[in-house]
């Protein structure tokens, strides 16, 4: 059933970082919202309330977007050249790597994700993300076109201009430079809405972004609810797109309001039950950790999590009992200990979402190996859970869960596997655990999803570009892909005179 | 006013009537010409005459369902995505022959039930279709992914899958030419199709349908759904089963189908929308090449384009001399049958087009911009209407705003560039616009300056395979012609697996 932290020195590790920035970050300037509203972010360790943050709204909005439009239309930023940018998103990310420690904190006490797994993978891969765009923003090229007759023509990519971004809760960090790192480089202007859950680092991070040097104007953060300040942002008739992570009911909601308001153009990702595919030839030792980590990484709130898990036949007794041990041997608890492996679950409405989903999974009938029950401690903290005999019909095969529930099951042959893969609304990621290249390269061409991991997971990189099939979206994050979400392609023509060739 | 009516001594005007038969009636779904489930049919006019020419099977909802079964099976488990890109090609370029082979027949179907110019549809709709196929079928087996440079020891690529099946809802300004945009890159990536041709102009689609099997393109690859687009159209859009829906048309509907998609399973949108496209003519221009252009530029295809350039802004150096030859040119433009080689405009597509266009035209009169030519009807049988210019038209009048999709130009004088440039910006569109001029500078800064997908230097309309060609703003998003119209038809997938032992990343 997993293991807490010892308790009684749990006090030492309540770190409760000052929190300096609790207003809207709007033209440069750290403001109230109009209506005074301030909302509470809650630490998932305890229940407790961390501090009140400015609420915004959709007066709010539009001062943000007015303040991005005046700095797309006439400001600076896309007129400067892309090395100029590229300077100062680099100057930003050697920021963000000197307050590697405060930004971690922020995001464990509002998210419960693990300190040290902020400091060593979150904050990181934020500064790569930075740095990789900013690498990218001279090489933004258009073509010249092969024209079939006496005509020169080129395209432009020319940035798309004001860009909403709608981020979710899990990599507050993560998710917010994945998503202005492009659009920076791109040389549009932007309104971000963080989570709701997870306000802290993005408001920290604007004040960042003006010491590096980012003008005002250019990156607008604005907290809220996403029913009012979210929705503004996708019905807003001055924003020229949109990008959401989140979840597919939400998802739905931006792109119906992006298509009753001005047409802007939508990139969505979204959820996924991304399933692990483990053949007889796995390595044993490899699969299991690979299992493990694909369902318990932070606490099982990533859209890529293995929520499904395949194995054959063969291996299948001995890979469910090294799962079971390292399950009931992972520790759960407070997220600053350095010793801890999984902290609580965001807020209350997960957790009590992720327990309903257990309950579900017994009474459904499936067999559960271990876990199955909330800690006992205060705060959001559930067992590592691992159902086997998983049917797909049952809604723990089918939906997203989002903790840490595993849903285990035994295959045949690679086309039974294949087929239950793909048996799914969603197409976010896969993994597959063999040696036999063959094995590999068929499934992974037969898996449709926007990612697959063949014996790795969760193996991100800044050039490789992420996002779904199937209801798990359209767009890419990561990757050259990206840049294309924020940028429209112009084609110029012009006849061609006393030419001597096409 | 107007023009002189080819032929006609009588009201009962006598046309070079050339009534080609109507070989194909049906929906085509599995690769067979098939009723549609209800039985119902509706009808296609002669807007020559406004006669009826033949009725089409009209397909709905169940219809769809079907063709959509087809197509799926063709994608999950036929040949087609499953063929190497090269033998897609191969097919496709017979497909290309048969068309070529079958011009005069298509050309003259095409004229019947859009009103255009038969001297047109032959030498160029027809074999421009002809041409597309071509330039997608030779980039089919190109679809590359790249191999990545990865940070660690891993080893990662991206592969260009075909979408899946996909749904493409087609006007009727360029029936065969819309038709061939849209599916050819489909085709090309090995997508599954079914393809709902705008109900004004139903007849070509069907012939297409037709030529299709005979090259070669498996049963359920390409289906055709005729109807209405409240019935076949909005079914497509929201159908649970089709995993993208690539739209041409009006904005008002391009909206109705990014709401369905959203509605019901996210499927991946691409619109190609209106437009209120501005053509910049600066002091320097070549007077002749000017009037040539902005001619052109509202009067080809009878101003039924969605490039037009409804909107000519004249330096005030030139704007006299420009003008008068503006009007000339127009009162001298011949309008009457378009299977008379001597006519260069046809009728409006329908009743309901015809209307709207006159209603503007009366709109303009009220809003009292200065009418220079033009601004009735033809006052006969079918829906022609005079070549129309407008002068004096201040931004705020109707005229100058909407799409009124017919021969009628908004024509405005500027003194400076800085002014050229808001006016032509200040719309909610941005699918094109035109910049006549020989300052290499003033070309540069103004084709920068303007919010639109294509920029047109002294020429306009010039449309090539390979220049993608799309809209900015509420012309929509996505782009057809040119190798960034795959992507609408393909899905990026990322495949990553450890390295060991690599002498480097």
């Amino acid at each position: 059933m997993g293991s807490h932290s010892d308790d009684s020195s749990a006090a030492s590790f309540v770190k409760n970082p000052t929190i300096k920035f609790t207003k809207l970050f709007i033209n440069g300037e750290f403001v109230d919202s109009v209506s005074g509203k301030t909302f509470e972010t809650i630490d998932p360790r305890t229940g407790e309330v961390i501090a009140r943050i400015a609420e915004g709204d959709k007066e709010d909005i539009d001062l943000a977007v007015k303040a991005a439009r005046q700095a797309f239309d006439h400001g600076p930023w896309p007129r400067l050249s892309g090395a100029e940018r590229g300077r100062i998103m680099m100057k930003f990310a050697d920021l963000l790597e000197e307050h590697a420690e405060e930004s971690a904190a922020l995001d464990t006490i509002d998210a419960g994700k693990l300190f040290s797994v902020g400091k060593a993978v979150d904050i990181p891969h934020a500064v790569n993300s930075l740095r990789y765009y900013a690498g990218a923003a001279d090489k933004v090229h258009g073509k010249v076109l092969k024209m079939s007759r006496e005509l020169h023509g080129y395209t432009l990519l020319e940035p798309i201009g004001v860009v909403g971004h709608i981020i979710a809760w899990n990599f507050p960090t993560t998710l917010l430079f994945l998503k202005i790192s492009p659009a920076l480089a791109a040389g549009c202007t932007m309104v971000v809405k963080p989570a709701e859950q997870t306000p802290l680092s993005a408001l920290y991070y604007a004040h960042l972004a003006k010491l590096a040097g980012i003008p005002d104007g250019v990156l607008n953060i604005v907290t809220g609810f996403g029913p009012t300040a979210g929705a503004a942002v996708s019905s807003h008739m001055d924003i020229d797109a949109v990008s959401f992570t989140g979840s597919p009911e939400v998802g739905r909601k931006v792109m119906q309001a992006a298509a009753e308001s001005n047409l802007k153009l939508v990139s969505l990702e979204l959820g996924g039950k991304s399933p692990l595919i483990i053949f007889d030839d796995a390595d044993l030792d490899m699969a299991a950790e690979l299992a493990i980590l694909g369902i318990l990484f932070n606490k099982g709130e990533v859209c890529v999590a293995s929520s499904r898990v395949y194995v054959q036949e063969g291996i299948y007794d001995e890979l469910v009992k090294k799962l079971v041990e390292k399950a009931k041997a992972w520790v759960v608890g407070d997220p600053f200990d350095p010793k801890v492996q999984q902290g609580p679950q965001v807020d209350r409405t997960q957790f009590e979402r992720i327990l309903s989903y257990i309950e579900h999974g017994k009474r459904e009938g499936a067999t559960l190996l271990t876990g199955g029950k909330p800690m006992a401690q205060k705060g959001y903290y559930i067992e590592p859970t691992i159902f086997a005999d998983v049917k797909e019909e049952m809604l723990i095969a089918k939906d997203e869960i989002f903790g840490p529930v595993m849903a285990l099951s035994k295959f045949k042959t690679i086309e039974e596997a294949i087929k239950k893969a793909n048996s799914t609304r969603y197409g976010l990621a896969a993994g597959i655990v063999t040696k036999d290249l063959n094995v590999a390269n068929t499934v992974s061409r037969s898996v449709r999803a926007g990612t697959v991991w063949i014996n790795c997971y969760f193996a991100f990189d800044t050039d490789c570009p992420f996002g779904g099939y199937k209801m798990s979206g359209f767009g890419r994050d990561h990757g050259l892909e990206a840049l294309h979400k924020y940028l429209q392609v112009k084609a110029v023509v012009t006849p061609l005179y006393n030419t001597p060739w096409l | 006013m107007g023009i002189h009516n080819s032929d006609d001594s009588s009201a009962a005007t006598t046309f070079v009537i050339k009534n080609p038969t109507i070989k194909f009636t049906k929906l085509f779904i599995n690769g067979e010409f098939v009723d549609s489930i209800s039985g119902k049919t509706f009808e296609t006019i002669d807007p020559r005459t406004g006669d009826v020419i033949t009725r089409i099977a009209e397909g709905d909802k169940e219809d769809v369902d079907l063709a959509v079964k087809a197509a799926r099976v063709a994608f999950d488990h036929g040949p087609w995505p499953r063929l190497p890109g090269a033998a897609r090609a191969r097919i496709m370029m017979k497909f290309a022959d048969l068309i070529e082979e079958n011009v005069e027949e298509l050309a003259a179907l095409e004229t019947i039930d859009a009103g255009k110019l038969l001297s047109m549809t032959k030498a160029r709709d027809i074999p421009h279709a002809a041409s597309i196929l071509r330039y997608y079928a030779g980039a089919a087996d190109k679809i590359h992914g790249e191999v990545l440079k990865m940070s660690r020891e891993l080893h990662g690529y991206t592969l260009q899958e075909p979408i899946g099946v996909v749904g493409q809802i087609i006007p009727w300004n360029y029936p065969t030419v819309m038709f061939f945009l849209k599916v050819s890159p489909a085709l090309a990536a090995g997508c599954t199709i079914i393809i709902k041709p705008a109900e004004q102009t139903p007849l070509t689609a069907l012939y297409y349908a037709h030529l299709a099997k005979l090259a070669g393109i498996p049963d359920g690859v390409l289906n055709v759904v005729n109807g209405l687009g409240s019935g076949a159209g909005a079914a497509i859009s929201s159908h649970m089963d089709i995993d993208a829906v690539s739209f041409t048309g009006s904005t008002e509907v391009g909206r109705k189908i990014l709401q369905a998609a959203a509605a019901s399973n996210l499927k991946v949108v691409s619109l190609e929308l209106g437009g209120k496209s501005p053509l910049i003519i600066f002091n320097d221009a070549d007077v002749d090449i000017a009037a040539d252009l902005a001619l052109l530029g509202f009067l080809y295809n009878k101003g039924e384009v969605c490039v037009a350039s409804s909107r000519v802004y004249v330096q005030e150096g030139i704007y006299e001399e420009l003008v008068k030859k503006l009007v000339e040119k127009a009162k001298a433009w011949v309008v009457g049958d378009p299977f008379d080689p001597k006519v260069q405009q046809g009728p409006q597509i329908d009743k309901t087009q015809y209307e709207k266009v006159l209603s503007y035209i009366e709109h303009g009169k009220r809003e009292g911009a200065t009418l220079l030519t033009g601004g009735k009807s033809l006052g006969r049988k079918g829906y022609f209407i005079e070549p129309t210019i407008f002068t004096d038209v201040k931004e705020e009048m109707l005229i100058a705003k909407d799409e009124i999709f017919g021969p009628v130009m908004a024509l405005a004088k500027f003194k400076t560039i800085e002014e050229a440039i808001k006016r032509a910006n200040n719309t909610r569109y941005g699918l094109a616009a035109g910049i006549v001029t020989k300052d290499l500078n003033v070309a540069n800064t103004v084709s920068r300056s303007i919010r639109a997908g294509t920029i047109w230097i002294n020429c306009y309309f010039a449309f090539d395979n390979d220049v993608p060609f799309g809209g900015y703003k509420m012309s929509g998003f996505g782009k057809d012609y040119g190798l960034e119209s795959l992507h609408k038809y393909l899905q990026v997938k990322s495949v990553v697996t450890p390295l060991y032992n690599t002498p480097w990343l």
